[in-house]
């Protein structure tokens, strides 16, 4: 019997802790991408206000599925969802943080920045259709470079990923070859390469591979000193991928709060806009308004308090415009 | 024994625990099949059953899925794996029972037993950071230039050597199993009657031959059903191989060219399938491994089973 009593005690002292602690977080659960930068500002949040952030980084569908059958406060996706499709499952929808996807290429004696590409060479090398380096269209566009000879090993993302999203998303956009033949999501069937896990699985097997291209977020190109290429923009602009082109990129996106921010922000117009940049976003649950107000605070805070340390992780913090837009979207919406 | 007629309370305890342990196994069992067949029947709907077996095609973007990439990477990099890891495997075997000095079999079988404790993840991050420069740095190049223009071999090293490639996978896979096989078959060696071997060894026969004369044939039964039961293991190995493999879902005849795997395929894409069919289709390609699973396991059960009865009379 004393057991019995040790067992109940544990117990009851087990449960008081989960309610004590229920009370206090807020859960989240998608998007693998943004994990990083959720976790710092979860760090500091904690510190300031007591509030703890869990977040599961399970990936962009898995965070949909969950705020859909709302076993979470809080979805992220980098895929943003139409607003008709937000109206039927009753989710509200806002950018939190912006990243670029950057292709990158391993070219012996070209340096990271050197290589210049548009999304038609691009959209050709991914099909196959270019299979050397040494090809006209590549050769007229680069005309101090030297290629080295070989055929052309392409890389991508073997899960699925928003990586893949927001790339298979700006060649479907720009190349009517590649909307035909492949199309956009989160995996597609690419008919040339091979498939790498991860952003680290892909910069890795780039960085081994000779004449390999990939594409990558741009925090991965940067930590791997990959040989990023510079992207010919929609105002015919030659762009490196950088802070101030990905902040261009979404300061001339025409995000609308009355469409839940829904845009994809691949082929931006402003001049020095990187063309394959994108946000990554939050769901919430309509009826859920004591737990929304919760995460709106955290993320009004990180707004707020949150740039630096989004920087520091080569994320690139939402434009003060953009931030303003939120919050009146917020506000109209009863969530603050 | 006639006091367990007389109930003792603890005792009725006891039994009902462990029943209810035991029983639990075959309800989760019956549970999962359930979920699995549950959860992929639209997809069983739309694609119907020999059609999704035969389909090489697997289009999330068209919604069109098949699983024979699939499997056929699957039972590729199994066979390959099965085909390196047994000769090693038996080697080991053979040297424990036979042929080491008693001092040695300690620390052999303690090594034997430490690479089936490593977990599969390590496995994969050695395989695609450390073997597969290797391989494509030196081995391959070294399998091309000697077997590239052989006629019909020549068909195995076509392509660029990239290691990442069905023999990577395959080479991380053997030594996965090879501690399974190794234990198993040293087990079945180890119940050949010590007096049938005395006898062989009176009779002046060497070594050699009363291996292969008298150990192999007694326990072939149960060294056979080792090897399926390691072939299960390389079935469902995932994590591992996910890293070196590469997830390209076409048929290929080249070793060195990327493949995909059914549990490579469901790690990779799982997280990240949105729409309803997609996820059921990765049900439905799980459920086809857990049928494979399931009669692989049953034929090793079948001949370690009949090893038993035959030996240990």
């Amino acid at each position: 019997m004393k057991v019995f009593f040790k067992v109940v005690l544990v117990l009851a002292v087990m449960l008081s802790f989960a309610q004590v602690e229920a009370a206090q977080t807020i859960n989240g659960a998608g998007a693998t991408f943004p994990y990083p930068v959720y976790g710092a500002w979860a760090f500091d949040y904690e510190k300031v206000t007591g509030v703890k952030l869990n977040y599961q980084s399970i990936g962009s569908g898995g965070g949909v599925r969950q705020i859909t059958e709302r076993t979470v406060d809080f979805g992220a996706s980098d895929d943003p969802s139409q607003p008709d499709q937000l109206q039927k499952e009753k989710l509200f929808q806002f950018p939190a943080v912006i990243g670029g996807v950057v292709p990158v290429a391993n070219l012996e004696g070209i340096k990271a920045g050197q290589l210049k590409l548009d999304s038609n060479t691009i959209c050709k090398i991914f099909l196959g259709e270019i299979k050397i380096w040494n090809d006209d269209s590549i050769k007229k566009m680069n005309p101090g470079l030297k290629f080295p000879q070989g055929e052309i090993t392409v890389v991508y993302r073997s899960d699925g990923s928003g990586t893949t999203a927001i790339y298979t998303h700006y060649l479907s956009e720009t190349c009517p070859a590649w909307k035909e033949k492949v199309g956009e999501g989160k995996s597609v069937k690419y008919p040339v390469g091979i498939g790498g896990k991860g952003n680290e699985g892909v910069a890795n097997y780039v960085k081994r591979t000779k004449n390999s291209i990939g594409y990558v977020e741009f925090a991965y190109a940067q930590q791997n000193k990959l040989g990023y290429a510079q992207l010919k923009n929609k105002a015919g602009n030659f762009v490196e991928p950088s802070f101030a082109s990905f902040e261009d990129a979404a300061e001339t996106g025409d995000f609308d709060a009355k469409k839940d921010f829904y845009l994809w922000l691949t082929n931006a117009p402003g001049k020095n806009s990187w063309p394959i940049a994108g946000a990554t976003f939050i769901l919430l649950a309509k009826e859920k308004t004591d737990s929304n107000k919760n995460v709106v605070k955290f993320y009004d805070w990180a707004f707020k308090n949150g740039d630096n340390k989004a920087k520091e992780l080569i994320y690139v913090p939402l434009p003060k415009g953009l931030k303003d837009k939120i919050r009146a979207y917020w506000k109209a919406n009863g969530l603050q | 024994m006639a006091t367990t007629s007389k109930k003792n309370p603890v005792d009725t305890i006891f039994s009902f625990v462990t029943g209810a342990a035991s029983f639990t196994v075959i309800v989760l069992i019956i549970a999962i099949l359930y979920e699995l067949v549950h959860e992929s029947a639209p997809a069983i709907a739309r694609f119907g059953i020999w059609k999704f077996l035969s389909s090489t095609d697997w289009n999330p973007v068209k919604e069109s899925f098949g699983a024979l990439t699939n499997i056929y990477g699957t039972i590729l990099t199994t066979v390959l794996s099965l085909l390196m890891a047994i000769p090693v495997a038996i080697g080991i075997a053979v040297f424990v029972t036979e042929i080491s000095p008693n001092f040695l079999k300690g620390p052999i079988g303690v090594a034997i037993e430490l690479l089936a404790a490593i977990p599969s993840i390590i496995y994969g991050m050695w395989g695609l950071f450390t073997l597969s420069p290797i391989m494509s740095g030196y081995v391959e190049p070294f399998l091309k230039a000697i077997f590239e223009d052989v006629p019909v071999v020549g068909i195995l090293f076509q392509g660029t050597p990239m290691g990442i490639d069905i023999l990577t996978a395959s080479i991380i896979l053997s030594i996965m199993i090879i501690p399974f096989t190794a234990s198993i078959s040293r087990d079945s060696f180890n119940l050949t009657p010590a007096v049938v071997k005395e006898s062989a060894y009176a009779l002046g026969t060497t070594r050699w031959e009363v291996v292969r004369d008298i150990v192999i044939p007694y326990s072939k039964l149960g060294v056979f059903g080792g090897v399926v039961l390691s072939l299960g293991r390389a079935l469902g190995e995932t994590m591992a191989v996910a890293f070196v493999l590469g997830n390209n879902h076409r048929i290929t005849t080249s070793l060195f060219d990327a493949a995909a795997t059914i549990t490579v395929t469901l790690a990779n894409e799982f997280a990240e399938a949105d729409n309803d069919i997609y996820l059921s289709s990765l049900f439905y390609l799980a459920l086809v491994l857990f049928v494979m699973s399931f009669i692989t396991l049953a034929i090793a059960k079948f001949f370690l089973l009949k090893a038993e009865r035959k030996y240990s009379r």
